[in-house]
């Protein structure tokens, strides 16, 4: 079998893309579709499946399998093809809204069992189909269409979420940086597994600027963690790194401490604790904020252990005799005069 | 030697034969009712008697022990006839305890048979059950035929060899009730205890008291002539061939494992356990060497989300619940509606509304499964009228669902699904393949793939398999362009489109068999029926014209769309009889679709309908 080779036009469809001019749902199509066409699998084989809300118009803008379903279901619908196809490759789009609001627990449960599903969360911190009101990661305060007072609403951390449900492959990343989603995309790609990717996504209507402290020139400088597997947590050219204390990440000048104290980032620790205290760094992108992959850990997929325990019985059993299934109970028979044979 | 001889032979008590015996076993839901019942059961399948069964317990797991709502009972109906209901008044019935007895007695026949445990009958037994005197020593049971048995006492004396020990030795008990039982109606004791040495094998002290104890029930009616005669049914006559005792959600799943093998695609089953429909997952996960993929989902709604991608990625799929866990799918059911993928929405219904009654038999999802969705979404429904008619129902289910690319919803209930009945086994080479044809090449100009570009006849759309090159296409819950399958919001195109859904739903009626009409054509009244009343509905008509008078009766197996004759045969009787276990379900169907003043009978009590109540509505109705 020849490798196909493809362009990015492979990947788009002719239908016409709808987000609002300027929104960064665009940037992350482009990675994706770039993505795609760099890997040269058979188009045929992704299916993106993607829940209610702007993100989820993705799939009809790919061109490969899709479903755009309903409301925060994707990662149970996109569960159901991965546990039955083990030979795709199973995309699911979701947004804040439709992930950690209406489908939380489909997220959370598909990550727990390690469904193979690679799980890109597009969060800009705001309902944008529905017109602007406050999500389950807009921050405390923040005064939208349904909270003119502010909102009361604790958010999500996703990465955070995601680390507590058991997710095996944790990564983070940004819309306008596409050679660094790129990158992630393909370090998921590989991953056996569930993989959650947070995007953060410039809604440049109903939440501009959100991830200003990431993307505004001066402030990424100073804000932007790029975490490294096997390197030294270190940012702000050098001048502030991350250390433990006390199970804490902390942000600290670099020179105030032994450069042996600062913490060297392990994506593949068993134990995801310190993934999760790089995670707490920041509850959203308002100052020091890790991007890149917070864990990458090896664990059975439930889509292989279904599939070994289909096949384990086949091998022990024999393939299913279905007139032996029936008569499983216990049979009598009745004779041509109608008695009881036993 | 004398004495042994005596022992030993049965038959040393006069035996009465009889055509049919209803036997109820009751008890605290610890005392093991449910498998004495279900022993007692299959020894007279084996036995090759008629049987029809009604399991009836508490929905809580242990309600508190000796009190009312703790009393779970089994009542089987054995016959040498062809039967079909577990009968209506017990002939004999076993109470373990007060409670048991208090709750049961008023349905047990005059002169019927009771058996109690007398050890239960203590102070405290009686004050939960309500009793302020003990019925075992007043005149109350005087209508009856009581046989007093100490059972606690001769279980513990029978166990004691057995290894078993402390809290453990009363569990046997119900295998004494069981071994007295057998005496008196004469069943073959092999079945049970071949039964028990497989079941409890890795447990032998339990299975060795379990055999002492139903040994010692046996020889305690022998030794002490518990009772002046003893009870045969003779086998039944049945159409030869061969026979199995099954419940209704073993049948169903039957079918469904059938279905894949006919069809040649795997079965998937995605749902979350909800009673009455969890046996169904459970047969089914044990099935994998038939290529059976099962999903305990978080929930419902995944559940019926993880059956809709499997449904897309090219599997048999499957759904299962009970009415609470169908209000959750209802905005799922929709989009695979909207998708048009084949998918089986399997409904066991129980007592509703809302947690209802979960453990009772009750048909009110009728009008939620024809209505209960949001925009114009028809969905074929079919329902399944006796346990062991639910396998050829679910192959039927999903042959319409994948001729036609729609969701079918099956409906069964808690009466049907736990019941069971001796079952005529089909013969499996006769059952025709189930044609499912995938698309593989482009259908449109151009290379192009046209998702919605239907078939001429079925007005089914194409069924793609992701992993199928050049036919990569988007689906979505978006109102589709009719042939391309792009989103449209056109106000013609979602004309179009409605119109065309629900015309290829009402176009399956060219495949719906004519409904038979069974018994007297010139009778005056018709009773139409659906689902698990079937029984006690043919049963009741049996009676009637057994007893001169005239009736005929038709069953719908398809409720959605209707059989194309259902008009015609309703217009040829003066009065239609519709009986069912809710408030009038399918009567406002028929009323609304065929102008016809048709009379319900309806009942939501918890309990499927008593055959005499059914007679007494034909002979109202008939005069």
């Amino acid at each position: 079998m020849t490798i196909p080779s493809y362009t990015r036009a492979d990947f788009q469809t002719d239908q016409e893309v709808r987000w609002c001019p300027g929104c960064g749902d665009y940037t992350i199509l482009a990675s994706v579709q770039a993505f795609l066409a760099e890997l040269g699998r058979p188009r045929e084989e992704f299916v993106f499946i993607s829940g209610i809300g702007c993100s989820s118009r993705f799939p009809y803008y790919v061109n490969t399998y899709g479903m755009h379903s309903i409301h925060g279901r994707a990662p149970a619908i996109a569960s159901g093809v991965a546990a039955t196809r083990p030979d795709l490759s199973v995309w699911v789009i979701t947004g804040d809204g439709d992930g950690l609001s209406i489908g939380g627990n489909h997220l959370i449960h598909a990550l727990r069992r390690n469904v193979n599903l690679k799980i890109l969360l597009f969060n800009n911190q705001i309902y944008g189909l529905t017109k602007g009101q406050y999500s389950p990661t807009s921050e405390v305060g923040k005064s939208t269409k349904s909270s003119p007072f502010g909102s009361v609403d604790y958010p999500f951390n996703p990465v955070s979420l995601a680390l507590g449900a058991e997710a095996s492959y944790v990564a983070r990343t940004l819309d306008m940086d596409r050679k660094h989603t790129q990158a992630i995309l393909e370090s998921a790609y590989e991953h056996e597994g569930s993989a959650f990717i947070e995007i953060y996504q410039n809604c440049n209507v109903f939440n501009d600027k959100a991830f200003i402290q990431l993307t505004g020139k001066e402030e990424r400088v100073h804000n932007r963690i790029d975490l490294e597997h096997g390197k030294p947590v270190v940012f702000d050219g050098g001048a502030k790194a991350v250390v433990l204390r006390n199970g804490e990440a902390t942000v600290v000048d670099s020179s105030s401490v032994d450069p042996g104290a600062i913490l060297v980032h392990d994506e593949t620790r068993p134990d995801p604790s310190i993934a999760f205290a790089l995670s707490r760094l920041s509850h959203g992108p308002y100052g020091p904020t890790p991007l890149g992959v917070f864990r990458k850990v090896s664990r059975p997929t439930y889509d292989g252990e279904v599939n070994a325990q289909v096949q384990a019985a086949k091998d022990k059993q024999g393939l299913g005799d279905l007139e032996k299934l029936i008569k499983s109970h216990g049979t009598w028979t009745v004779d041509e005069s109608g008695v009881n044979g036993g | 030697m004398a004495e042994e001889t005596a022992t030993s032979d049965p038959a040393s008590t006069p035996t009465e034969t009889t055509d049919k015996i209803v036997v109820r076993f009751a008890g605290d839901s610890g005392d093991g009712m449910q498998l004495a019942g279900t022993r007692f059961t299959d020894a007279s399948a084996l036995f090759g008697n008629d049987l029809a069964t009604l399991p009836s317990f508490p929905a809580e797991i242990r309600a508190p022990a000796g009190t009312l709502p703790g009393v779970s009972s089994f009542q089987v109906q054995i016959a040498d006839y062809d039967i079909l209901t577990a009968g209506d008044d017990p002939d004999c019935l076993v109470a373990m305890n007060p409670a048991a007895l208090q709750k049961n007695l008023k349905d047990l026949r005059q002169g019927g048979t009771l058996i109690v445990n007398k050890d239960a009958f203590d102070e405290r037994n009686l004050a939960k059950a309500g009793y302020e005197a003990n019925p075992l020593e007043d005149e109350s049971l005087a209508g009856f035929r009581v046989i007093e048995v100490p059972m606690d006492e001769l279980t513990k004396e029978a166990v004691k060899d057995s290894g078993v020990s402390g809290r453990n030795v009363l569990r046997s008990k119900n295998f004494f009730a069981l071994g007295l039982m057998a005496w008196l109606f004469h069943r073959p004791t092999e079945p049970t205890i071949e039964w028990v040495e497989k079941k409890f094998a890795k447990l032998p002290e339990v299975a060795a008291a379990n055999t002492a104890a139903y040994r010692a029930g046996y020889n305690f009616g022998i030794t002490t002539e518990a009772t002046k005669t003893t009870f045969e049914v003779k086998p039944a006559t049945l159409p030869p061939g061969t026979y199995t005792n099954v419940n209704g959600n073993t049948a169903l799943a039957w079918g469904l494992v059938a279905a894949s093998q006919k069809s040649g695609l795997p079965l998937f089953y995605g749902t979350y356990p909800i009673t009455p429909a969890s046996d169904i997952l459970h047969e089914l996960s044990r099935h994998k060497n038939f290529g059976v993929r099962t999903l305990q989902a978080e929930d419902e709604i995944a559940g019926i989300g993880s059956a809709i991608g499997a449904a897309f990625a090219g599997n048999l799929a499957v759904t299962g619940s009970s009415g609470p866990g169908i209000a959750l799918k209802s905005e799922s059911i929709s989009l695979a509606f909207m998708l048009e993928l084949p998918l089986i929405v399997i409904n066991v219904q129980r007592g509703g509304p809302s947690t209802g009654l979960p453990t009772k038999p009750e048909q009110s999802d009728l009008l939620f499964s024809l209505y209960g969705r949001h925009g114009e979404a028809p969905l074929p429904i079919l329902a399944v009228a006796s346990p062991s008619e639910a396998f050829e129902t679910a192959i039927e289910a999903v042959r319409i669902a994948v001729k036609y690319m729609t969701p079918v919803i099956l409906l069964s209930d808690n009466y049907v699904a736990n019941g069971s009945e001796p079952w005529k086994l089909p013969d499996l080479n006769a059952i025709p393949d189930i044609e499912v044809s995938f698309a593989e090449h482009p259908n449109g100009p151009n290379g192009t793939f046209l998702p919605y570009m239907r078939n001429v006849e079925t007005f089914a759309r194409p069924w793609a398999k992701p992993g199928t090159a050049g036919l990569e296409h988007r689906v979505g819950g978006l109102e589709k362009d009719a042939i391309t399958g792009n989103v449209s919001y056109d106000p013609n195109n979602h004309q179009l489109m409605t119109d065309t859904r629900a015309w290829k739903v009402a176009n399956i009626a060219n495949d719906v068999p004519d409904i038979e009409v069974s018994g007297d054509e010139d009778a005056k009244v018709l009773v139409l029926g659906w689902g698990s009343t079937f029984g006690s509905i043919r049963a009741a008509c049996n009676r009637t014209r057994r007893s001169g008078g005239k009736v005929a009766s038709a069953h719908l197996r398809h409720l959605n769309p209707l059989p194309n004759n259902l008009g015609e045969v309703l217009a040829s009787f003066d009065k239609i009889l519709i009986p069912e276990l809710n408030t009038g379900q399918l009567l406002k169907i028929i009323r609304a679709e065929f102008l016809i003043d048709a009379t319900g009978l309806n009942k939501v009590a918890g309990e499927p309908f008593r055959v005499t109540e059914i007679e007494d509505k034909i002979q109202e109705m008939s005069a």
